[in-house]
């Protein structure tokens, strides 16, 4: 299982508790984290990536193990210790004021 | 019992202020979508506990909520919001051409009949519509495939779709005002639209009598005379007695004739309620006054309505979609400023009192009337 932490406004929308866990059959990959998550919780839909391009929102960011991996492809995987669980994925909302 | 809730959209979330007919003592509840941009709510005509909302932030965009309960609870309903077609490009500010992008609903307008049935006015400015309760959306692209469409320039605030009318008497006429772009009526239910902005005159565009291109910050309408609309423009407040066809001028005797809300008295069809804003380059009350100014003869001549109003040091800003009016008996007016003050008037506007003082930036205002 993959932890995912999601920002608190989020979290809030989706009615979340704390970390999700997200099943991700086979070679796990930021699209297939996403595509379960927002499976799981459908008013997430659109505020992380947008609904028709898929592209990442611009103000939103992904980490894992330390990196910064808003801008590698979607369909790369994960780092190891994310796709084990060991290390969380994190979607984070960029520090840009407000 | 009769009561009023009175829906407050602001920059960091919405409210919801209940009071009994007296609207005396409030009950204020809220935060709701907290640090969210909550633009517009607005409760169905056909069933006050069904409520919408449009909740936004810069960070991840839309979200449309309702509310089954009175706005107690809430769900988030859907948000995709794709315009139809290929949509092509409008003019950016600086006049090359830029490609429709939906940025955020301004104003949901749900169906006078029909709960279920509600309308998004959007920025970029399109117009949408829902038939299952908010879940999902189509456009209705007459309004934005009309051949003027390409020449739409956004107003400082963007290009939105910020008024949705529906005339009560002919179910198939709808009205839209677009700021930078005008005033627009359908007749056949949205299908097609065409301008309607023969009279307004715009010095900040080239030709001042142009068929779009004025920045149109609210029309209002009084349902029982749908054909008299009244718009507060960038500058100038307009009055048109033929569904839009041509309009005049009352602007009057009024402090400046620049401002953002217009609206009509529940009972009084030419009692207008306006709230002069001192310049295009200063968005706040003239002199340190808050006054709103109410017209008793449809325009032209107006008086200042400033008991229990700050009338010194005050420099806020009251938006297009920030008064609303009740139906009790003594008409109520309410307003909310960018200060994070929310006025009502439970005697249509001889005397005021803030309901709340201090909330964020208030970008609405809308008020139900309960039986």
């Amino acid at each position: 299982m993959i932890r995912v932490q999601l920002p608190a406004h989020l979290r809030r929308l989706a009615g979340i508790d704390g970390e999700v866990q997200v099943s991700c059959p086979g070679q796990a990959t930021q699209r297939l984290v996403l595509d379960q998550l927002e499976a799981s919780y459908p008013a997430l839909r659109g505020t992380i990536r947008n609904q028709f391009t898929g592209r990442r929102r611009a103000y939103m960011r992904f980490f894992g193990c330390g990196q910064d991996l808003s801008h590698e492809p979607p369909d790369s995987p994960l780092p190891e210790a994310v796709a084990a669980g060991a290390e969380p994925y994190l979607i984070v909302g960029a520090m840009a004021g407000g | 019992m009769t009561g009023v809730r009175v829906l407050v959209g602001t920059s960091k979330g919405a409210f919801v202020l209940n009071s009994d007919g007296q609207r005396k003592l409030w009950d204020i509840s809220g935060p709701y979508f907290g640090g969210w941009e909550v633009y517009h709510l607005k409760g169905s005509p056909a069933d006050p506990s069904r409520l919408y909302a449009s909740q936004s932030s810069s960070w991840s965009g839309q979200v449309i909520q309702r509310s089954d309960d009175g706005g107690q609870t809430w769900q988030a309903a859907g948000n995709k919001f794709g315009y139809d077609g290929e949509p092509g490009t409008h003019q950016w500010y600086d006049g090359t051409p830029h490609p429709w992008e939906f940025a955020r609903v301004w104003h949901l307008e749900p169906s006078l009949n029909d709960p279920d049935t509600v309308y998004a006015g959007v920025e970029d400015a399109a117009l949408f519509r829902s038939d299952d309760g908010g879940m999902t959306w189509h456009e209705l692209p007459g309004l934005r495939d009309h051949q003027s469409g390409p020449s739409w320039q956004p107003g400082a605030g963007g290009m939105c779709l910020h008024t949705i009318i529906q005339d009560p008497s002919r179910a198939d006429r709808m009205f839209a005002a677009i700021s930078a772009a005008g005033a627009f009526r359908s007749d056949d239910s949205g299908a097609t639209w065409r301008p309607i902005n023969r009279g307004l005159r715009s010095e900040g565009i080239p030709d001042g009598d142009a068929e779009v291109g004025h920045c149109v910050h609210r029309i209002a309408m009084h349902p029982s005379r749908p054909d008299v609309l009244f718009m507060q423009k960038h500058w100038d407040v307009m009055r048109s007695d033929d569904a839009g066809e041509s309009w005049r001028e009352i602007s009057g005797d009024l402090p400046t004739d620049f401002g953002f809300p217009v609206d009509v008295h529940a009972h009084e069809p030419d009692t207008v309620y306006v709230v002069p804003i001192t310049s295009d380059s200063e968005h706040y009350v003239p002199e340190g006054k808050l006054r709103v100014y109410r017209s008793r003869t449809g325009g032209g001549e107006w008086e200042p309505l400033t008991r229990g109003l700050p009338q010194a040091h005050c420099y806020v800003n009251v938006l297009r979609d920030a008064m609303a009016v009740d139906s009790l008996d003594e008409c109520g007016v309410y307003f909310g400023t960018t200060g994070g003050q929310v006025y009502g008037s439970a005697d249509a506007g001889e005397s005021w009192e803030p309901i709340v003082r201090d909330l964020p930036r208030v970008l609405s205002v809308e008020v139900q009337t309960l039986s």
